[in-house]
């Protein structure tokens, strides 16, 4: 992959990223209280007092959420802080009830790890973490509903968040792109965070800074809470162009926090916030260190499921599949698991080993099954066709009971009715021509019938063959044995 | 440490949302400084080899399970909120 250059007036400039991704840790209750965590439900419903910060409420730790940040911690080979401490973040604002954030500053629970992205072309390249900490979420502010009024609903205020913060390893909107696609699907694998930017349960923050090539790095600015991928690769193009058009005309970047405005494709500053970084981060008093031993890591070790770079090398190396069609088939969990549900399917039916029927089953998967999911509008786990019923139409074609070509139009019929494939085969009459004396006989016919055709291959036309096996195929409803045909025909042809 | 001066109260008060008229900032830098040289005494006390102290009690932090067992009470956490609609808090506007 090429580098990523912003182009001035005076020369090329390169961009260092770095991305702080908050992502909700899955659980049921929240980080410090009893409430629930549950997207969608009425406003203030889902707080506890804890959250809503009455005098005199204390936290209690979440033993849940501390298990998820070690085994997102173990997911990206980071090193886990058997000792963490949380810290008050204190800043003003509506929607945070305590006036403060608990947080991890010094001594976050989860040290450096490494995200391994993979780019175009099946290139990889590493990017560090920096840390994982696990904090609390704020409440939502709504400023849209009422002319003089906020509104603010704590319902999400308290919700255990992991901060993931990578060293400033990534130099273009591709890079970064791939990060945030990989981490997700990590976090989606393990099941830590679900990863929905649309509900805001990952968001990132993104630090971008330019320099020219073997500069050292330049002054960055962080675009806060950009809530897709999309919008992550537009914030950057745009603030890097911004950057190089600043220190080209002889000013200075100002080390500040921006807003990414999609509409307009701007960043702009967010001045009114800069006075009140001002953290004051002291150790919370209502809070003992966090501290667990090695069972409790070994445990949170031992329930992690195959990662999906594993996944995709067995893919490749146990059954030879493509670079291109591991990767695909490994991005999201659920297609990773619908595969090899198939696969075991189709070894079973057809007793042959699961490597001789992979490629086959992984083109299906990604070619008839993914064009059919994509025009319905469905994910694979709402697919009509599951993947025990897939593997029949699968065996269908390994056994010779019906050509690649016929199982195509079972498969239609499957995904529209939800029958299975024997049974639209024997309803239709599908079953492939494979007796030979049958298909010499209608060979015999259509070359009776084509003099001049057979005339002229005789006298060398020799691609004239795709004729005759037309032919036969359209005098048998494509139910002939492709195989078969060709066997047999060429040496009637010859003579 | 340095001594605390006027502007640094004022900041500090700016910070905690406490407004404190201009005469009164003098007199509190006064009081801040003379609880920080008081605490400070304690930097006399040789604390090598001495592992930081969480708690001045010997326990561990207590954790507890992950089920839900709060919430659903809209109208208590509401009930002291100076302004409240829709089952919302509604806080002057907060210009962005």
């Amino acid at each position: 992959m090429s580098n990523y250059v912003v182009q001035g007036a005076t020369g090329d400039f390169e961009v260092v990223i770095g991305l702080e991704v908050h992502a909700q840790v899955t659980s049921n209750a929240k980080l410090f209280s009893g409430a629930a965590t549950d997207f969608g439900a009425e406003p203030n419903a889902q707080v506890s007092l804890v959250d809503a910060a009455m005098p005199g409420m204390l936290p209690t730790i979440n033993a849940e959420c501390v298990r998820q940040a070690v085994r997102t911690g173990l997911a990206l080979g980071a090193e886990i802080n058997k000792f963490s401490v949380f810290d008050r973040k204190n800043y003003f604002y509506a929607d945070l009830p305590q006036g403060y954030q608990i947080s991890q500053f010094k001594h976050p629970i989860v040290g450096e790890g490494t995200i391994v992205l993979d780019l175009d072309d099946g290139v990889s390249k590493e990017v560090g973490v920096e840390r994982i900490h696990l904090e609390q979420d704020a409440g939502k502010s709504m400023h849209d509903q009422h002319p003089q009024y906020t509104y603010v609903d704590l319902n999400r205020s308290g919700v255990a968040l992991m901060e993931i913060v990578s060293k400033p390893d990534m130099r273009g909107p591709d890079e970064a792109g791939a990060y945030l696609t990989k981490l997700r699907t990590i976090l989606r694998y393990i099941g830590t965070c679900d990863g929905n930017m649309e509900q805001g349960s990952m968001r990132a923050d993104v630090n971008v800074s330019v320099r020219r090539p073997g500069e050292g790095l330049g002054t960055r600015c962080e675009i806060k809470n950009v809530n897709s991928i999309r919008f992550v690769r537009q914030a950057i193009e745009v603030e890097a162009r911004r950057q190089v058009d600043i220190i080209e005309a002889g000013g200075k970047i100002d080390q500040e926090t921006r807003l990414f405005d999609p509409v307009k494709g701007e960043t702009r500053s967010m001045r009114s916030k800069e006075e009140a970084h001002d953290y004051r981060y002291f150790p919370d008093p209502d809070l003992l260190p966090l501290e667990f031993d090695d069972a409790f890591i070994d445990a949170a070790r031992a329930s992690l499921p195959e990662l999906p770079d594993a996944k995709k090398t067995r893919f490749m190396e146990a059954l030879g599949l493509s670079d291109y069609n591991a990767s695909v088939l490994v991005a999201e969990a659920e297609t990773a698991d619908y595969y090899e549900a198939l696969l075991a399917a189709v070894a079973d039916k057809t007793g042959k080993p699961a490597a001789g029927v992979a490629s086959k089953a992984a083109n299906w998967v990604l070619g008839d099954l993914y064009g059919a999911l994509n025009k319905a509008g469905l994910a694979i786990t709402e697919s009509p066709v599951g993947a025990v019923a897939g593997a029949e139409l699968l065996a269908l074609i390994e056994d010779g009971t019906i050509s690649g070509r016929i199982a195509k139009d079972v498969f239609e019929v499957m995904f529209t009715t939800g029958k299975n494939a024997s049974t639209i085969v024997d309803e239709q009459g599908l079953t492939q021509v494979s007796d030979t004396g049958e298909i010499e006989r209608i060979i015999d016919e259509v070359i009776a019938a084509n003099p001049g055709q057979l005339e002229q291959y005789r006298a060398g036309k020799d691609k004239l063959i795709g004729f005759f096996v037309g032919q036969v195929m359209k005098a048998t409803g494509g139910k002939a044995n492709p195989g078969v045909v060709n066997d047999l025909l060429k040496p009637k042809l010859d003579g | 440490m340095s001594d605390i001066d006027k502007a640094t109260v004022a900041k500090i008060a700016r910070l905690a949302r406490i407004k404190i008229e201009d005469d009164k900032l003098d007199h509190l830098a006064g009081e801040i400084n003379g609880i920080l040289h008081w605490i400070e005494q304690l930097n006399e006390v040789n604390t090598d080899d001495i592992a930081p102290m969480a708690s001045v009690v010997d326990a561990k932090l207590r954790w507890r399970d992950d089920q839900v067992t709060d919430g659903d009470k809209q109208q208590a956490v509401l009930k002291n909120a100076p302004r409240a609609e829709y089952g919302f808090f509604a806080v002057p506007k907060v210009i962005e």
